[in-house]
């Protein structure tokens, strides 16, 4: 049986008094493909934050292989819990100087080598690399800034909806990169999508959110036959 | 000059008024309100210097600082406000920054330790500090506000505090004291720096006052970078906790 590699014991966290994520227990299973799916608003993206260690729940916990997430250096937890956001912001300098900051910010520079063949397996050609970032396109943003977070080779990646300023194409390519960095490296993915294809055809597992609460999860396929008359509706598209 | 010397000088006020008036500006009630309290503040400020300059009494010198540190930071903290801790902060710069040019203008003798060098010169290095303080949390609190993004990818990169806040620190450090650099430059050739007009007004030797002018001029740019500085790296841990995770300013 597969161990948890991110785990939740009855999680709450709160904004302003505001409750974002009502008691969240479930676990991400390690070396496995998660999917998480719910409409806008559900506490998906704040879920991400706190397994990154960028929030700290109010209350319940949050183990990271078995160990409380505050034992883990703040630093070395980020790095090995790698997160791709859906706004794919860019620092000011070019695509090289983009790509090399997860080493820059530790005194390293990259090898021009792997950022040519960073770049190549997420779909960019590699003459972009003296491009100033902030003119690339919004697709191009969100390939380089999976590019990006890999550079730290994380053993966790967690992807914020990465795929959706993308066409077809490049969609296709960038889950054939998730699915093969899933199986040569092992590395756990979790990743938010409102494509519900997308997440039956890529996830091992999904996690049903909705209003800060963690509906259904299971096998992907519980997408096709959900328990939960709200998950029903959801899949249905009656919920958006 | 005479008081009714002095009072001619209101013509100066009237101008304003009347043009006011004419083209109903609407500025009337503050520009009465600005020259009252500009009268009996100086008037008032006048009269204390006379009397601490002739007591030459070290309380006195000290009470007069204490005073100007205490006025420039209740001006200076609302621009800061949405920093926590920003009142000690600025106290503890403005102490810096008064102990710092004291004890080098009179650890080297370069001016007299009276009152009559000790209080204008505090008064002109924490007035500048302060308007360094402001031009400094107004440009860092937009920065911080504007670059959240930018801060929080950082931190998820790996990257500590420091890195992450690194570029707006650095940008408001430079844009609160480009003004102070960029006016040195001109200075003798568009304008006339006030204290040295004053001296000459006064009827003091010009090359004297240049000289004077010159000392004031290095101490202000020493007070422009230290200030900034200072707060800046006062402030930015206040933005952090200890798991380094970025907190929102306050509202």
């Amino acid at each position: 049986m597969n161990q948890a590699a991110i785990e939740f014991q009855h999680v709450n966290y709160s904004v302003d008094g505001l409750h974002i994520l009502k008691n969240i227990t479930g676990s991400f299973l390690e070396g496995k493909i998660t999917t998480l799916v719910g409409p806008s608003g559900a506490g998906k993206s704040t879920l991400f934050k706190l397994c990154n260690g960028l929030r700290s729940p109010d209350s319940g916990e949050i183990l990271i292989k078995g160990k409380p997430i505050e034992v883990y250096d703040p630093v070395e937890l980020r790095r090995n819990v790698g997160i791709a956001l859906q706004s794919a912001t860019m620092v000011k300098g070019s695509v090289l100087e983009n790509l090399e900051l997860p080493l820059s910010l530790q005194g390293k520079e990259i090898d021009l080598e792997f950022a040519r063949e960073l770049l190549h397996d997420v779909g960019l050609a590699d003459n972009i690399l003296e491009r100033n970032a902030k003119d690339l396109s919004g697709g191009q943003r969100q390939k380089l800034s999976i590019a990006r977070t890999l550079v730290n080779k994380p053993k966790v990646l967690l992807l914020d909806e990465i795929t959706s300023s993308l066409d077809r194409v490049s969609q296709h390519d960038i889950e054939e990169l998730i699915e093969k960095i899933n199986e040569k490296y092992g590395t756990t993915m979790i990743w938010i999508t409102h494509n519900l294809d997308q997440a039956l055809r890529i996830g091992h597992c999904t996690w049903v959110m909705m209003n800060g609460e963690l509906i259904e999860s299971g096998d992907s396929s519980l997408l096709m036959n959900p328990n939960d008359k709200r998950v029903q509706d959801f899949v249905k598209g009656e919920i958006e | 000059m005479s008081y009714l010397t002095l009072s001619l000088t209101l013509i100066f006020v009237l101008i304003p008024l009347i043009l006011s008036r004419t083209l109903k500006l609407g500025l009337e009630k503050d520009t009465l309100i600005a020259t009252i309290r500009s009268i009996v503040q100086l008037l008032a400020v006048g009269y204390v210097l006379q009397y601490v300059f002739e007591v030459d009494n070290i309380i006195f010198i000290v009470l007069m600082i204490l005073l100007m540190i205490g006025a420039a930071t209740q001006n200076a903290r609302k621009k800061g406000a949405t920093i926590h801790g920003i009142t000690w902060k600025l106290i503890v710069t403005f102490v810096f920054i008064e102990v710092l040019t004291q004890s080098i203008l009179l650890g080297f003798q370069i001016v007299p330790p009276t009152p009559q060098y000790i209080i204008p010169i505090s008064g002109m290095v924490i007035g500048n500090s302060m308007v360094l303080g402001i031009l400094f949390l107004n440009r860092f609190t937009a920065e911080v506000e504007s670059r959240q993004d930018e801060t929080e990818l950082i931190l998820t990169l790996g990257g500590t505090p420091k890195q992450a806040i690194h570029t707006q620190l650095i940008t408001s450090i430079k844009a609160s004291t480009i003004p102070t650099i960029e006016s040195q430059k001109t200075i003798g050739l568009v304008q006339l720096p006030g204290m040295m007009s004053g001296q000459i007004i006064a009827g003091a030797d010009p090359v004297q006052a240049v000289q004077f002018q010159l000392l004031i001029l290095f101490i202000l740019l020493t007070t422009a970078v230290v200030t900034s500085i200072m707060l800046g790296f006062l402030s930015y841990p206040t933005l952090f906790n200890n798991r380094m995770q970025f907190l929102k300013l306050k509202s």
